[in-house]
């Protein structure tokens, strides 16, 4: 037995060797050459959820100015990684925490994960997005959760596409929605929200009986009812999906463009301005982070017009800097939302169980 | 037996204690009330009665289908069988992401089955059932078909001389001699179903909840604690149970086999019934499995206008537009490797040891440590992980940051594969071959090396393949376990498939398919091997 194990642990020693040795191969790689003489201990941390991207050159850039090395973490979806960020108060896992939305910041500032810090250059941000008085986050992308339609089957039809909610009660619209389940999917929730915000704390009910009646499908996730339900999208297309109105984002008609194979000269996706909910990302310093300094830069970054420029294509979100110019293709194929629903971050947060219980107790059961 | 039992202290036990403990004690104590609050609400009721009757009908599907098939792989010999064996483990390491998706292209509404048949059966029972028996197929087939192949034909041939009958002959020897493996494929398949969660969340619909969906819900989503401590300490309640039905069973089963080598088992089907057996089997095989892999692979060909490569080259290139990655999604490919080879390496030595450790004691704690050793299976990934954040945070062992926590969370779930596949034919060796070898002089070492190791080498090479499919396609850990932009495919493939456009959906498909193809090549790999006999180290 005993000799078993020397074997054994000789040849787990081995085999981790030749492991931590690759995976010191793929670490070596990170370290750019000549980046900056920086000392190791100027890493800063950034925490985020799985979406988090940004394009290497901008983040190089950074690194190079600041003489900061940026290590990314991402766990999970917003709602996750949030949680995790909530668990570990005190002892966090990084500097930064990236991805706190308006539907669950009240959350986060409830259990005090954040440090205040006034970002510089916070002026250049469109102030209606700055809602922390104390600047425990910093707004740093807005993105609008919309009905989306499939513009080739209203044109065969002949029949306009929906614009409002109101509209997709309508006879003309049975039997055509697909929807996200509002309490495992975040653009779910979002259109939850957007009839709890036309309709009121007490109207809602009645809207989404009526909508159920209207025949509104629903599926678990955005996944499916996009990429599976959706007659509109390439992946639907494929799937032969039969449902041309979806719950997506204001930004998927420019992305069905930029990854349709070849590009179309237009979006075959519309979005239904009237029926949007708008969520807005922030980022926030972490209490008890080791770089202090290192994560008011990174914050600073986040809002400078370089990353707000680049986030466009890499998140498919919009920027919060009034100096960011929108790419082509957002100005092109994406619409501006002019009036989206809203409901305050506190009443989101002291509402949402109860709302979605009730959602799903009336829609789904 | 100190090593399996730190490694599963450290990084099993620790970190679930204390996330329930989170959520089942106050500065008041222990709030055992809150059992009663939580299992009197009747949407829980609901969960816990779907989780153990879908379990139950999935495991009992799986065995009426893939114990032909079980012999099938074990007796005949047939060409292309090493290939075959290998596509039936595919859907075992396949995220059920992709399952989910192939399922719904097959049962879903203008999938195949609507074309021709005119009926759809996602959003039911059936669609998640079936795509247990898909996933869950190989577990039995390698587990019982892999004794089955080293069972003594002579014995069951005596049998018929001494005027038994087929049946009898099958009842009172071939069964006997099967049934710990038999028992353990389908305890290991009631498991898995029974701590299903993505098959379930995409087949299912929104209206069927398994205990390890709403666990996740619970703490991941609505950071409710005390209610996810309660269903997972109701997780472990039951799994206990489990593991004490079984063991009951098997108890007094568990004899000296006498194992052959399993190329002297096979042969050649003779004879029309045994050619409809083995056609049934092939049948099966390739509506049940080959099929939905099949769409997979079809659809990462079906580029606009045509077939072709486009969607593969489009892997290649990190952010054409912007795209999802730091890295180009084909270097996901690499990450995946490099994390099974840790996480294999740490599963064959923790559940090597653990089961030698087994094979050699007798009495009750040995048997709790057993059955210790199967809880990660029934435990959902997100309490281990979120486990890990609270209690893996100080230095010398502040991992939560670091590469290897994923291989570990991996192994845990691996070790008790190696484990299930080891203890059978260990147990099986007769103890009187190793006195003998010291009787004529052998160090234990060399005992071991001439008397075990040919014998088992089999297994630990099955159990090998197990643990490193598992860690290929495990996915809700590796979710949750923050890392540094290292995605393994797994996780490639969601993060592509939760974009639009036909560009992503495409390449969502191509990298299933190199993961498919992954995956086989390193099973046929592993079943190739063939230590050599005169070296003492593997």
């Amino acid at each position: 037995m005993s000799t078993t194990k020397k074997i054994a642990g000789a040849a787990l020693a081995a085999a981790l060797g030749v492991t931590t040795l690759s995976a010191c191969g793929g670490a070596a790689e990170d370290k750019t050459a000549g980046a900056s003489d920086a000392p190791k201990s100027k890493t800063v941390t950034l925490v985020s959820h799985d979406s988090f991207n940004v394009t290497d050159a901008v983040l190089k850039q950074f690194e190079q100015e600041s003489g900061y090395t940026v290590k990314v973490l991402k766990s999970g979806d917003a709602g996750a990684a949030l949680n995790q960020e909530i668990l570990t108060k005190g002892s966090p896992r990084g500097d930064v925490f990236f991805g706190v939305d308006n539907t669950l910041l009240s959350r986060a500032l409830d259990n005090g994960i954040f440090t205040p810090y006034e970002a510089k250059g916070l002026d250049g941000v469109k102030p209606e997005y700055v809602l922390d008085k104390e600047h425990r986050v910093t707004p740093i992308d807005s993105g609008d959760i919309c009905v989306n339609y499939d513009k080739a089957y209203f044109a065969d039809k002949k029949i306009a596409p929906p614009q409002t909610l109101d509209d997709l009660i309508k006879p003309e619209y049975k039997n055509l929605l697909v929807v996200e389940n509002a309490a495992t999917s975040s653009p779910g929730l979002g259109f939850l929200l957007a009839s709890v915000g036309k309709y009121g704390e007490d109207g809602w009910k009645d809207y989404w009986s009526k909508l159920k009646d209207n025949g509104v499908e629903v599926v678990d996730g955005w996944e499916q009812a996009y990429n599976e339900r959706f007659s509109g999208s390439a992946g639907g297309k494929k799937a032969k999906g039969d449902r041309p109105l979806v719950v997506s984002y204001a930004s998927s008609p420019p992305v069905e463009v930029l990854y349709g194979e070849p590009q179309p000269a237009e979006a075959p996706t519309g979005v239904a301005t009237g029926t949007c909910f708008r969520q807005i990302e922030f980022a926030g310093l972490l209490k008890g982070a080791k770089n202090e300094e290192g994560g008011k830069a990174l914050v600073d970054f986040l809002i400078s017009k370089k990353f707000q420029e680049d986030m466009p294509l890499q998140m498919f979100v919009n920027p919060v800097a009034k100096d960011a110019a929108l790419p082509e293709l957002f100005t092109k194929h994406g619409v501006v939302v002019e009036k989206p629903e809203n409901v305050a971050p506190e009443t989101i947060a002291k509402n949402r169980e109860q709302w979605v219980k009730a959602w799903t107790a009336l829609v789904v059961k | 037996m100190a090593l399996p039992l730190a490694f599963f202290g450290l990084f099993f036990a620790y970190p679930v204690a204390a996330i329930v403990g989170r959520g089942l004690k106050t500065d008041d104590g222990w709030q055992f009330g809150r059992f009663g609050e939580v299992l009197a609400r009747p949407d829980i009721a609901d969960v816990l009665w779907f989780t153990t009757w879908q379990a139950l009908a999935s495991t009992v599907l799986t065995l009426l289908i893939a114990l032909p098939g079980a012999y099938v792989f074990a007796r005949f010999e047939f060409p292309g069988k090493q290939l075959l064996r290998a596509v039936v483990t595919v859907p075992f390491v396949l995220p059920t992401v992709v399952v989910g998706t192939a399922f719904l292209a097959l049962l879903g509404r203008g999938g195949l089955l609507d074309e021709r048949v005119g009926v759809r059966l996602d959003t039911t029972v059936w669609a998640i059932l079936l795509a247990h028996v898909f996933f869950n197929y190989a577990v039995v087939v390698r587990t019982v078909g892999g004794l089955w192949a080293q069972l003594d034909p002579r014995q069951e041939e005596a049998a018929r001389v001494l005027g038994a009958g087929r049946f009898a002959t099958w009842r009172r020897v071939t069964l006997p001699a099967l049934a710990p493996s038999v028992a353990a494929a389908s305890l290991m398949v009631f498991l898995f179903t029974f701590s299903s969660f993505g098959v379930v969340l995409i087949l299912g619909g929104p209206a069927y909840s398994t205990l390890e969906v709403e666990v996740y819900r619970q703490t991941a989503q609505l950071l409710d604690l005390p209610t996810a401590a309660v269903l997972t300490m109701v997780q472990f309640a039951a799994i206990g149970g489990i593991l004490a039905v079984h063991a009951w069973t098997v108890r007094k089963r568990e004899t000296a086999l006498r194992l052959v080598d399993p190329g002297r088992t096979t042969h050649r089907p003779r004879g029309w019934a045994q050619r409809t057996l083995l056609g049934g089997v092939l049948l099966t095989v390739a509506l049940l499995i080959v099929l939905p892999l099949g769409v997979l692979v079809e659809r990462s060909f079906d580029v606009p206008g045509g077939y072709g490569f486009g969607f593969y080259r489009a892997l290649q290139d990190a952010g054409a537009g912007g795209g999802t990655f730091l890295v180009p999604p084909v270097e996901a490919i690499w990450n995946s490797l490099q994390y099974a080879l840790a996480a294999t390496a740490i599963a064959l030595l923790i559940g090597g040891l653990a089961a030698s450790a087994l094979t050699r004691r007798g009495g009750r704690f040995v048997r709790g440590f057993d059955a210790m050793l199967m809880l990660p299976l029934g435990v959902s990934a997100v309490t281990v992980g979120f486990g890990f954040l609270i209690t893996l945070d100080e230095p010398p062992l502040d991992l939560r940051t670091s590469w290897i926590l994923v291989p570990l969370a991996q192994a845990l779930v691996g070790v008790p594969f190696v484990v299930r596949t080891m203890l059978p034919v260990l147990r099986a060796v007769d103890g009187r071959l190793r006195e003998a070898a010291a009787v004529l002089g052998a160090s234990p070492l060399r005992a071991w090396r001439e008397v075990d190791l040919p014998l088992v080498r089999r297994a630990l090479l099955i159990a090998a393949g197990f643990a490193f499919a598992i860690s290929l396609g495990e996915f809700g850990a590796t979710v949750f376990i923050a890392r540094a932009d290292q995605p393994t495919l797994p996780v490639a493939v969601a993060r592509l498939l939760g974009r639009a456009g036909e560009l992503n959906y495409g390449q969502a498909m191509a990298l299933s398919t190199i993961l498919m193809l992954v995956c086989a090549v390193s099973l046929l790999v592993l079943e190739r091997l063939r230590p050599d006999k005169t070296s003492g180290e593997f």
